[in-house]
């Protein structure tokens, strides 16, 4: 049962992924399209923001539906959050994309250089919680 | 109709809500391997993938969306150094705080403050980035 709501979630993301693909022609990758309504000219800025506001009313809706435990941070404090917010921004934009761009659509594809992203932030964010618990941050 | 097809993907994209991927001690707990270990998200990636794959595998003839658009593969090919070193640093900023772009942005609606800051934040870092790749 516990792996119930991810496996629907999963599939909910990857029909997600799909629409996104067969009707507009893009990869649905949420750092990237992020960056665009900033760095991208006025015609690439509508479908973004189109999107983001849509993800944040589904969330809101499946949270509300579902019952789900809605965010919780895991650190008190603001240096956390601001620390690993650059990281993951710098990160996702410089690495070209995150887990939905590489992990769902760049696998899904067979990309190699999503394969070999997905790997190594995996490794790196469990190399990360590793050390987090080992020196007791 | 294009632009209702993305509405109805952001908001089924909102699905990760269910999935657990929104909540960060159930990240962390899935990226602790040497820990306790909780592996229930990889069924996230798993159910994700089972949709894509063979989707992304059909469309691999048909050259257009079903309003008659090119569909626009990725052209970059090259496993480079930003490539890996970018997806380290997103490895650590995810592992810290458990939360990876788009379960940030879709927890927007509970205006938690700490949760706005890592956005605020991971937005800086995409535009540093962008002005970097320039």
């Amino acid at each position: 049962m516990i792996y119930l709501t991810p496996l629907l979630g999963g599939i909910m993301i990857g029909v997600a992924a799909m629409l996104m693909w067969y009707g507009y022609g893009r990869i649905m990758g949420m750092s990237s399209i992020t960056s665009g309504v900033l760095w991208q000219q006025a015609a690439e800025r509508r479908w973004r923001i189109i999107f983001i506001a849509a993800v944040i009313a589904g969330a809101f809706i499946v949270s509300k539906l579902m019952g789900v435990d809605s965010f919780a941070p895991i650190k008190s404090g603001w240096v956390w959050p601001i620390a690993a917010g650059l990281l993951v921004g710098f990160g996702t934009g410089v690495g070209s994309g995150c887990t939905s761009g590489h992990g769902i659509c760049g696998i899904g594809r067979f990309s190699a250089r999503s394969i070999i992203a997905t790997c190594v932030f995996m490794a790196s964010g469990i190399a990360t919680v590793f050390l987090v618990r080992v020196l007791g941050a | 109709m294009r632009l209702v097809i993305v509405a109805l993907s952001g908001l089924l994209f909102g699905g990760l809500a269910l999935s657990g991927m929104t909540n960060p001690a159930k990240v962390v707990g899935f990226l602790d391997v040497f820990g306790q270990w909780d592996p229930s998200l990889m069924f996230v990636m798993g159910g994700a993938l089972a949709v894509t794959i063979p989707l992304f595998f059909m469309s691999k003839k048909a050259q257009n969306t079903w309003f008659g658009d090119s569909l626009q593969w990725p052209s970059l090919t090259q496993i480079d150094r930003p490539l890996i070193s970018g997806a380290v640093l997103f490895g650590i900023g995810w592992g810290i705080y458990g939360l990876c772009p788009g379960p940030a942005v879709a927890s927007l609606w509970t205006m938690n403050a700490e949760l706005i800051s890592f956005v605020v934040a991971m937005v800086a870092g995409l535009s540093a980035a962008h002005f970097v790749k320039k």
